[in-house]
Parts: C-alpha cells; sequence; structure tokens
C-alpha cells in the first residue's frame, strides 16, 4: 500500500484525507498549527445559508476519526522534494524528515494583510476592521466601534486587496462580495436600527442562492449598496471613522462618516502554499500552486505523484473546496490502482 | 495613532548638494531659501551649490497645460546641466512641483530612452550644453529630515508650550507634487507622508492626524488660475480648516510654496468673509515653511525668517514656544530703515 501524506487540515485538507481513508488508504495529515480549521474557527455562520461555522468544524472534526489518519499537529513542512527512489521528502521546520509515496498539498491561503492598503487606516484608527473581525464581533454578539458603544452606522467595503493594482493581487478573491451580503444582514438582525452600506465595483453573486441573498439584503433589511471605492479613510475627532468614496452611479464624490468600516480583505496564498510551491518549482500567479490544466486536470502537477486541492490553487469557497478535495482524493486513488 | 509607515524611506544624498531656488518661494516667503542655505552650510557643514544662473523648472505652465512636455523636458535639462558644469549630482529643487517636474522628467526619461535623447538634441540645438542625469534627486524637506537628529542638539528651542509643557500640536500639510505623483519618492509614501511629521516628532511637538490631513490646500492650479475657480481654491482651504479646528492646532507646517501662501493667505479671506478664525482667539493659526520652523527652533531672528511678512502672524506662537523676538525690528528692513508697516486687518487679531 502507497503511504500518503497531505499537507494542511482545513476544510480541503481534512476532506481529502477522509475520503483516502475510508478507501483505506492510510494517511498522515500534517498541519502547523496545534488544532484544525483555523480559517474557519472564528466564523459566525457560512453563506448562503447561514449555517454556523462551529457546526461544519464539528463535523469535519468527526471526519478525521479514522484510524487510518495519523494527524500531525504543530509541523510545519517547509520544504519537498523528490527523491531518486521516486519517494517524496517532507522536511518540518524543526528538520525532521518524513518520507511519502504521494503527496496532495492543502495549505490553503491566508488573509490579506489590510496594513498594506494604509489608505484604507487599518491598524491606525480603531473604526476600521477587516471582515474577520466582524466575523467574531458577530460570533460573539460584540459588535461595537472603536469606543466600544453600539455602532449607528457601518461601512462595508469590497476587493481590499483584491482585483487592486496597488498590492498587486489583480485577481477576484470571489467570497468577499457574499460574505458582506451576509455579515450585512447578520448586523441588521442584531442591530435592526443600524444603517449598513456596501461599497463595492460589481457585485459578483455566481454562487446557488447569492442572488436571492443579496436581494433579500435590500427588501427586508434595507442594506444600501454604493457602486465605487473608498480612496481614503480618516480618523474623527470623536473617534468615528470618515471616509471618501466615488458614487460612481450618481457620479459625485461622496463623504461620509461611519462607526465602523469593515474591510473585506481577500485571500492570498499562505505562507505554506508560496514556501512550497517555490520549493518544487510548481508556484503559479500571486504565489498560488498550479495545477497541469485548470479545465480537466485540476489535481495534478507537473510532478508526479504531486496533488494539490483547495484555495492553495486559488481562491474558492468552504464548499468548493470540499468539493475540489474529494475530486483531488479520486483523482489520487485511481492514480494508484491504476 | 501608530506610525508604521514611517518605514517608507528614500535614499538622500549627505553632502555636495546642487540648489535651485523657486521662483514664487522668495516671494511669498523671502527668509526661508536663505535659511535653509545657512543651515546647510553653518550649522551641517554641507556643500551645496546655489548658482546664480538657474531659472524656472516651468512647473506652473506645465501644469497649467500651457507649456508643453518637450519645452519642460528642455528646460529641465538646461537646469541640469548647470549642476553638471559645476560638478555636482545631488540635485535639490526648493519648489515641491519642481521636485514633481524632475521626478516626472526622469521617470519619462527612464522608460523611453528615445525622450532623452530628443532632450539631449534640444538642448544641444539651443545652447550647446550637454547634462547629466542627478543621481540623487531630494526635495530640502527631505534633507531637513535627513539630518534633524543632527540639528536636534544644536536647536535653542523644542516644540513644547513653556506654558503648559506640553508638547505643541502641529497640523503639517505636505504638497500634492512631493509624493502624490510618485509615493515611492516621498518619505513615508503619498498616504501618510512622513517628512515633515518626522521633523515635529524629533523636534518635540506632536502631530495631528485629523480627517482632512490629504486633501488639497487650495493652490490647485487650475483652481486658482482661473480669477471664476478661485471659490472652489478657497472652498478646499476652508473645508480642511474646518476639520483640523476641534484639534486646535498651534501651527501649521507645510513644504510647498502654494500650501504655505494658500493656507496663510486664505485665513484672512475667510475671516473677512464670514467673520470666522479657526482658532480661539481670533489670530488665525500660523503657518510655516520647514526651512523657518527649523530656523526659528536654532534661534534665528524671526524677522530675518520673513515670518513678518506672512498674513497670520506669529507672535502668540513665538511666545509659546518662548522665542526671544524685539517688537521693534519687526519691520526693519536689511538696510537697517524701517519699512512701510503694512494696514492691520479687522479681522484677524495682531498684537
Amino acid at each position: 500500500m502507497k503511504s500518503i501524506s497531505i499537507i494542511g487540515a482545513g476544510p480541503a485538507g481534512i476532506e481529502a484525507a477522509s475520503v483516502l481513508a475510508r478507501q483505506g488508504f492510510a494517511v498522515t495529515l500534517f498541519e502547523k498549527s496545534s488544532s484544525v480549521m483555523k480559517n474557519v474557527a472564528d466564523k459566525a455562520f457560512l453563506f448562503p445559508d447561514f449555517t454556523a461555522a462551529a457546526d461544519i468544524v464539528e463535523d469535519m472534526n468527526k471526519k478525521l476519526l479514522n484510524s487510518n489518519i495519523t494527524q500531525r499537529l504543530d509541523t510545519d513542512i517547509v520544504n519537498l522534494a523528490r527523491e531518486d527512489n521516486n519517494v517524496w521528502k517532507l522536511t518540518d521546520a524543526k528538520g525532521n524528515s518524513y518520507y511519502s509515496d504521494l503527496v496532495l498539498v492543502a495549505t490553503g491561503y491566508t488573509p490579506f494583510d489590510a496594513h498594506r492598503k494604509e489608505e484604507l487606516g487599518y491598524g491606525i484608527y480603531g473604526g476600521v476592521v477587516t471582515s474577520l473581525e466582524m466575523e467574531k464581533m458577530i460570533r460573539y454578539d460584540q459588535i461595537v466601534n472603536s469606543m466600544g458603544e453600539r455602532p449607528r452606522r457601518v461601512a462595508f467595503l469590497q476587493c481590499v486587496g483584491s482585483r487592486d493594482e496597488k498590492s498587486g493581487n489583480h485577481y477576484c478573491s470571489k467570497v468577499c462580495c457574499v460574505t458582506a451580503v451576509k455579515q450585512a444582514i447578520e448586523l441588521k438582525r442584531r442591530l435592526p436600527d443600524v444603517e449598513a452600506y456596501i461599497f463595492y465595483m460589481d457585485l459578483r453573486m455566481w454562487g446557488q442562492h447569492f442572488e436571492e441573498l443579496y436581494r433579500q439584503s435590500q427588501q427586508e433589511y434595507g442594506v444600501r449598496y454604493i457602486r465605487g471605492r473608498i480612496s481614503e479613510a480618516s480618523g474623527t475627532f470623536d473617534g468615528r471613522v470618515q471616509i471618501k468614496a466615488e458614487d460612481t452611479l450618481m457620479g459625485l464624490p461622496l463623504k461620509m462618516t461611519t462607526d465602523l468600516l469593515v474591510l473585506m480583505v481577500g485571500m492570498e496564498a499562505s505562507e505554506g502554499t508560496r514556501c512550497l510551491g517555490k520549493a518544487c518549482g510548481i508556484a503559479g500567479e500571486y504565489g498560488f500552486f498550479q495545477s497541469v490544466d485548470p479545465h480537466l486536470n485540476d489535481c495534478r502537477t507537473s510532478l508526479d505523484g504531486l496533488y494539490v486541492c483547495g484555495t492553495c490553487k486559488r481562491p474558492m469557497s468552504i464548499n468548493d473546496a470540499v468539493n475540489d478535495a474529494r475530486a483531488a482524493a479520486v483523482v489520487l486513488a485511481l492514480s494508484v490502482r491504476d | 495613532m501608530k506610525r508604521f509607515w514611517n518605514e517608507y524611506q528614500k535614499e538622500i544624498a549627505d553632502d555636495h548638494f546642487f540648489y535651485e531656488r523657486s521662483c514664487i518661494r522668495q516671494t511669498f516667503f523671502p527668509g526661508s531659501e536663505a535659511a535653509f542655505l545657512r543651515i546647510l552650510r553653518d550649522e551641517l557643514g554641507k556643500d551645496i551649490c546655489d548658482n546664480p544662473h538657474q531659472h524656472t523648472c516651468t512647473g506652473i505652465g506645465y501644469h497649467s497645460d500651457v507649456v508643453p512636455f518637450e519645452t519642460t523636458m528642455t528646460v529641465v535639462a538646461r537646469l541640469f546641466s548647470l549642476m553638471t558644469e559645476c560638478g555636482y549630482e545631488n540635485y535639490v529643487p526648493s519648489c515641491v512641483t519642481s521636485f514633481g517636474v524632475f521626478s516626472e522628467v526622469i521617470e519619462k526619461w527612464e522608460h523611453n530612452p528615445q525622450l532623452l535623447e530628443q532632450a539631449r538634441q534640444f538642448l544641444w540645438e539651443a545652447t550647446k550644453r550637454e547634462f547629466k542625469i542627478p543621481k540623487n534627486l531630494a526635495h530640502p524637506s527631505d534633507i531637513i529630515y535627513h539630518f534633524r537628529f543632527d540639528l536636534k542638539p544644536k536647536m535653542k528651542y523644542q516644540l513644547v508650550n513653556r506654558f503648559t509643557g506640553k508638547p505643541l500640536r502641529v497640523v503639517e500639510h505636505i504638497g500634492c507634487h512631493y509624493a502624490k505623483i510618485f509615493p515611492e519618492r516621498g518619505i513615508g509614501k503619498a498616504e501618510f507622508p512622513y517628512v515633515l511629521a518626522g521633523m515635529i516628532e524629533a523636534w518635540g511637538g506632536e502631530v495631528i492626524d485629523y480627517p482632512e490631513r490629504r486633501h488639497c490646500c487650495g493652490f490647485g492650479f487650475r483652481q486658482y488660475l482661473v480669477q471664476e475657480n478661485r471659490g472652489y481654491s478657497i472652498a478646499n482651504t476652508k473645508k480642511k480648516f474646518q476639520s483640523m479646528e476641534p484639534y486646535e492646532p498651534d501651527f501649521i507646517l507645510t513644504n510647498c510654496p502654494g500650501c504655505s501662501m494658500f493656507l496663510d493667505k486664505w485665513q484672512y479671506t475667510i475671516a473677512e468673509m464670514e467673520h470666522k478664525t479657526f482658532d480661539k482667539e481670533g489670530y488665525g493659526i500660523p503657518v510655516l515653511t520647514y526651512e523657518e520652523l527649523t530656523g526659528l527652533l536654532l534661534g534665528y531672528d524671526p524677522w530675518q525668517l520673513g515670518l513678518q511678512l506672512h498674513q497670520v502672524q506669529s507672535e502668540p506662537l513665538l511666545n509659546k514656544i518662548g522665542i526671544a523676538y524685539n517688537p521693534d525690528e519687526k519691520y526693519k528692513g536689511v538696510s537697517g530703515r524701517l519699512l512701510p508697516r503694512p494696514e492691520r486687518p479687522e479681522c484677524l487679531r495682531q498684537d
């Protein structure tokens, strides 16, 4: 029986491990953190049906309860090389080596660091938060402004670190549009009197029920949409945030003071993704892994025995990452049997 | 307020500068350029060339679409030829717009060598001169920033209110052409330029971060060159003052000729039009150039620095810092004779 290593214990890594283990393969699952599902753990609810993220984490954890899966937490794989005997050698940050016949990389993404868009004042003004922080506020029901008070007005800004020349990320992160819609609804459910504005370039409601959610946010919850990006955010004398934007539908400049400005941060290749992609020489654009063919062979790489799945290839939603992982597990299993 | 933007730094030469004066600064703030030369030569012991054959960079005409780029490029080439002939490589234009023009021309030459050849050809045909592109281009505010900690021990005063012991609260305003065109050429880049903030903090003051910090001062060329558009100019300035008013700034520090002038002079106009000043006592908020500030803290005479020629008078600020001055010499000319005293405005207080 060939040995299989999976690097990264997010939704994709766990799903692939579960599928392969159920087929009888012995799988070693490496995770650099001390727990699995790090990127999902602090989320409140998932779009578009408001499933509790905690339920998803719990279900995914159950999938790990398989005797064919060996978990290696706190193990940061930093190098990946194919030996002469066609065995892959995995090296962790402490210098330990592990050997495996096949490797599936699921090292995922990292959220865009909003400090890099300094004109938006993240890390400078207390009222500027990221979508991850808003998600925590929703989850723990602590939606407050920088003064610790309930906000009266909240603005969401799309495409922070995505489709953006300045940060060098020209791609769309895919999930931010609908996440803002979901968060604005969550906000209005908890604080019905709050004014919620979403600043956007265009809203990409690509998934099932996304468009309906967008419509619902307007009709039932009164979320207001302004087509235009925010050019700058500044702190005001009373601890709020002044934003400047252009309303491109009205053709007018706009200035608004809000209690919270939520930056919908995009996805970037995680450090692990960048590091391993570089080590193997198959890093694609923006540091994400490059598959052989995005149409018909999206889980294989140009290197024998090395497979990729999930957001280490490109931004995708949790369900897309899980489906992609299943596909990769099947492709990998078939390659062993062939 | 966090200050991670001061990580953005740029290379600034240490010595041997070729100085290019501004067309308008000597009229607006007659002591500033002389103060800069004095600071560099006498305080820092640096070599700086003040060539008498220099001329306009065409900046105002260029940005007003009066002067075509080819002309601007050739004029810039001539200025560079003066630097080259004098044996210098580090170019220091006094005006922020000149700094922007030089940055733009050099950038275009780098990206389009054909334009560089054209400039060389035009200059040769017109003047039989040749030039080298400067090795280092820095604005004088960059240089003062660069040496701010060298200057500090020489200073007689700090930016501290001697009555309260607290740091003076300062609004800094950066000219648009300093970093908004080429952010990487400005210290701190465009969003949170640090060039003046660095001086203020090094010398004991506190920088005010107010909502309209990045907003135009009102000098925008198209706003003021056409008389009918001057309403836009003053509206911009008023917007900035309204935004900074709650923070009660002790003074404003700028690095651009236009910003200094408009932030200073429009205070009189707004006071005349609306009976409104943006300080509590009705004096207006003093506006200083970075050379004037540096000179003041070094103990230079305020009247030699030309502070009496500002619209908003600076005595309340001088008193706060504890700077000595002789009121009787305020309007004494270089020759020693008293100059005619300007009319006192009714709408702005003066002591």
